[in-house]
Formats: C-alpha cells, sequence, structure tokens
C-alpha cells in the first residue's frame, strides 16, 4: 500500500511540477467542443447529442493522457528501478491508474462547467450529482484500461499509434454505458439520477477489466 | 422418410438468389484461398527439407572419403 | 508434439458435415415465412460468427495457459487461434452483410447488434498482429500478445452485453432468428451447419499447426546441422516461431 501511494505521490508531483499532460488534455477538450459547434453547426446541443459529445471528447482526451503515463518510466529507466525494488509488482498498476484517474477528474472538473458553458443548452446543475456520478465510474474504466494499455504500448515501436488503436475498442462498452446514461440527464427534463441499467453495465466493466488488470500486470513487467 | 421429402421445398431463383450464392460463394473462396495460401508454404518447406537431405548426404559422403583417406 | 495426427480423420469428418449440412440447407430446410430463400444465409453467416467468437475466447485461454506455463508453444496455439477466428470472423461480417443488403437493401445495418458487436470484437482482434509486429524481442511479443489476448477474449462477452443493450429495438430482429424459435427442421440444419463450420475451424487450427510445426523442426534441424550461422534468421514477423 505505501508502494502505492510513494509511487502515486510521485506521479502527482511530476505532474504538478511539469504540468504537460493535464494542461493539454483540457485544452484539447475546450478546442474539440469548439469543433463539434462549428462541425454540427448548432449553438446548444441536448440530450443523447449532448451525452455523445461529451463522452467522445473525453474519451479522446483521455487518450492523451494514456500515451504519456509510462513514457517517462521507460526513457528513464523507471521500470527497471521498480523491478529491482522488494514490493509488489501489482502496486504500480494500482498507482498509475490512481494517477490516471486523478488527471481525469482534474480534466472533468474543467471540461464539463466549459461544456455547460458553451455547448449545453439546458442547465448543469440538477443533474449534476448524477452526472459526477457516471464520470467517477466511468473514470475508473478509463484509468483500467489505460493504464494497461498505456503498458502495453510503451514497449512497442508506434507507441503512440497502439495505445488508442487497442483501446478504444476496448472502451466501447464504456463508452455505450456512459453516453446511454448521461444522456437522459442533459435533456433538460428534470432527470436527475442515470438510467439503472446503465450504471450497472458500468460497474460490471469496471469491475471486470479491473480484476483481469490485476491478474495479468505482472507479465507485462517482468524482463 | 416421407415427411422429409413433403418438408422439402421447390427452390425458387427470384431475385434472392444471387445474395445467397455470394453468401455461399465468399465462404467457400475464402477457405479455399486459405487453402493456396498454405499450398504455398508447403511446396516452400518441400524445398527446404530436400536441401536438407542432400547436405546431410553431402556431410555422409564427406565423412565416408575422410575414413578412406584415413 | 505432432498436430498432424488425427488431422486426415478429422477433415474427412468436416467434408461430410459441411456437405451434409450444405444439403440439408438448400434440400431440406423449409422457407423462411418472412423473408424466403434469403434466410438462408443465416445458416453459414451465424455459425460462422459464433465459431469467430469462441475461438477468440480460445485464443484468450490458451494465452492463459502460455502465461502460466512460460512454455513458447502455447503461444503459437493462441496465435493460430486468434487467427482463424480472425478469418472466420471476417467472412461472418461480409456474409452478415450481405444478409443485410438483401433484407434491408443497405450493406450495413447499425439495428442489429450482433453484427455491430461483431465489428468491434474485429477492429479489436485486428490489432492483435499490428502489436506483435510492434514488439521486436520474441519474448516479449508473445509475452504482450498474452496479455491482450486474454484482455481481448473477457471484453468479448461485455461487448455484447452492452451493445445488445444499447439497441432501440426500433426494428424487430430480422436478422436473427429468435433461439429457441426456431422449427424443427431448420434447428437440425442449423446445428449440422455449426457443428460443420466448427470442425472446420479445428481442422484449419490443426493443419495450421502442423505446417508451421514442421516449419520450426525443418529450422531446428537445418541449424543443428550446419550451425547456427548458415540459415537466415526470420525477418520480424508478427508471427511466433
Amino acid at each position: 500500500m505505501r508502494t502505492v501511494v510513494t509511487v502515486l505521490r510521485k506521479d502527482l508531483l511530476l505532474e504538478l511540477r511539469t504540468l504537460e499532460t493535464v494542461p493539454a488534455m483540457i485544452l484539447f477538450s475546450l478546442v474539440t467542443f469548439v469543433i463539434f459547434h462549428f462541425g454540427l453547426n448548432r449553438a446548444t446541443i441536448a440530450g443523447q447529442l449532448a451525452a455523445g459529445v461529451l463522452t467522445a471528447t473525453l474519451l479522446f482526451a483521455a487518450m492523451l493522457g494514456i500515451n504519456r503515463l509510462f513514457v517517462a518510466e521507460r526513457e528513464q529507466g523507471g521500470f527497471d528501478a521498480f523491478l529491482l525494488a522488494p514490493v509488489d509488482r501489482t502496486a504500480l498498476l494500482i498507482a498509475k491508474a490512481a494517477a490516471l484517474f486523478t488527471f481525469l477528474a482534474v480534466l472533468e472538473v474543467i471540461s464539463v462547467p466549459a461544456f455547460g458553458l458553451l455547448l449545453l443548452g439546458p442547465s448543469l446543475g440538477p443533474p449534476l450529482p448524477g452526472l459526477i456520478a457516471v464520470l467517477a465510474l466511468a473514470d475508473v474504466g478509463l484509468a483500467v484500461i489505460g493504464t494497461l494499455v498505456s503498458a502495453i504500448a510503451v514497449h512497442t515501436r508506434a507507441r503512440d499509434l497502439i495505445g488508442p488503436v487497442i483501446g478504444l475498442p476496448l472502451l466501447v462498452p464504456a463508452l455505450i454505458a456512459t453516453a446511454r446514461a448521461t444522456g437522459p440527464l442533459l435533456a433538460g427534463q428534470g432527470h436527475t439520477s442515470p438510467p439503472g441499467k446503465w450504471i450497472a453495465i458500468l460497474a460490471l466493466y469496471d469491475l471486470v477489466f479491473a480484476l483481469l488488470a490485476y491478474a495479468v500486470f505482472d507479465f507485462l513487467l517482468e524482463d | 422418410m416421407s415427411s422429409v421429402v413433403a418438408a422439402a421445398p421447390a427452390l425458387p431463383l427470384h431475385k434472392a438468389g444471387p445474395y445467397v450464392a455470394a453468401a455461399y460463394i465468399v465462404f467457400v473462396a475464402i477457405v479455399l484461398v486459405y487453402v493456396a495460401i498454405m499450398a504455398v508454404r508447403l511446396t516452400r518447406t518441400e524445398r527446404e527439407v530436400t536441401r536438407l537431405r542432400h547436405d546431410v548426404e553431402a556431410r555422409r559422403e564427406a565423412e565416408e572419403h575422410e575414413e578412406t583417406l584415413a | 508434439m505432432t498436430y498432424g495426427r488425427g488431422l486426415r480423420g478429422l477433415s474427412l469428418a468436416t467434408v461430410a458435415t459441411i456437405s451434409l449440412a450444405f444439403a440439408l440447407v438448400f434440400f431440406y430446410a423449409p422457407l423462411d415465412a418472412d423473408q424466403g430463400f434469403i434466410q438462408k444465409i443465416f445458416y453459414v453467416h451465424v455459425p460462422l460468427a459464433i465459431v469467430s467468437l469462441c475461438g477468440f475466447i480460445f485464443g484468450g485461454v490458451l494465452a492463459i495457459a502460455h502465461l502460466r506455463t512460460g512454455d513458447r508453444r502455447w503461444d503459437i496455439r493462441s496465435y493460430v487461434a486468434i487467427h482463424m477466428s480472425l478469418i472466420f470472423g471476417i467472412a461472418g461480417l461480409i456474409t452478415g452483410s450481405i444478409w443485410a443488403k438483401a433484407s434491408w437493401g443497405h450493406w450495413w445495418e447499425w439495428s442489429e447488434p450482433t453484427l455491430v458487436s461483431f465489428l468491434i470484437v474485429l477492429l479489436l482482434f485486428a490489432t492483435y498482429q499490428p502489436l506483435r509486429f510492434a514488439i521486436e524481442d520474441p519474448e516479449r511479443q508473445a509475452r504482450y500478445a498474452s496479455v491482450f489476448a486474454i484482455t481481448a477474449a473477457a471484453f468479448v462477452p461485455l461487448n455484447f452485453i452492452a451493445v445488445r443493450l444499447a439497441q432501440q429495438y426500433v426494428h424487430p430482429r430480422v436478422l436473427t432468428l429468435g433461439g429457441g424459435n426456431l422449427p424443427g427442421p431448420m434447428r437440425l440444419t442449423f446445428l449440422i451447419s455449426l457443428a460443420g463450420i466448427a470442425l472446420l475451424y479445428v481442422t484449419l487450427w490443426k493443419y495450421e499447426m502442423t505446417a508451421k510445426n514442421a516449419r520450426m523442426q525443418l529450422r531446428a534441424a537445418r541449424r543443428a546441422l550446419s550451425g547456427e550461422d548458415t540459415i537466415a534468421p526470420l525477418r520480424r514477423s508478427a508471427a511466433p516461431s
């Protein structure tokens, strides 16, 4: 557990000092909202369309973060150092996933209100708790799959390409569940709680892949 | 047995025919393409086995030749 | 380990079963009331899809064996299984598309959840070989490929559940006869067709394993005879060796 905290602190401090990943993700999401405005030629969107735009934007912004996740370890020998230390290897998975989750949370704290200002028709206030719940669950799935995929991709030659190409299909069920859960929330008709069916799917997805990643991650770290 | 014959319909060949044919042809074609690829590989393997055999025999002759010299 | 043993009997059984299946399709199975003759595609499309999906999961199971034992032969088996499943899957997708065109008039149908889930699964497994190709070290390539195969195999059922739930049932499920509603003769034909295509998968899997094994033994014999440097090293490839 202490290993997890140590590695997590290291990553968060690193990000805080260098500010490489999260600002890029935020900027990317904001620009994407502008592109959607022009691409859809709409001043406001609501309902399922809004949910789709939001989910897709967050997904692609997450890809930016996922590409960067293990780069420092790869380039500066962090993997070897970690393997030499007498710690449980899965701690790296948990720490990195927690770091990615944090980055995504920060991203959403800024980009979701921005979405509410720029593109969303109905008010963001009433559905906010439900939205936070859905996005939290979605972030868990993104974090788990993102860490797994990033660890696979960092040792390949086409690093930045392989990550999204593998990760996006894997994330499709989570994307479906997130978008469908958010749709009624953003429709402006007073729904404040997301449909239970999709929350259940998201939770199941998170559980299955968290367990799978836990079981399988060790094999990615051997040398 | 007669119930089987009674259930067998005549085959109407209206517009649907070409589509069904296409689907089954796709299936057969893919299998046959695969067989063709494997045939190419098999030929290559056979060629290499032949070469290996020649080399083994050449090696054996060379050894016998040395023995007769010694 | 020889893979060729039993291959002849297996392939004969495959030929017999598939021939019987096709005969049943065209001479025994009655015409569907709604779709008519077009429904016959069902007997080749659905078994291809089912066998392909089972093949992907089979590949994942073999990958688990590889990771647990460290024996590279499991990785080869897993690779071949996934490779085969991808081919069967593409065949399933093409036949499904032909069915959609014949039934609906367009080549794709978003409201058919099985087709959509299948597309996503194929998109995922299509990245298996590029992933392998992108990793140079053979041992690492095998290991990472197995991790991916296991993850992707676990993904398959989840994906189907999610996509099926997501489809609005505006259109009735046209492309699949509801499971269990198949009348007797149709069900028999379907099951035999399924068995035939499953046998085909196993036969081709064994076939490919035999070919690979033969090639590997050949290289080993060549190396034993002439030394390490007389054979060109295999080019960087996606296939395990």
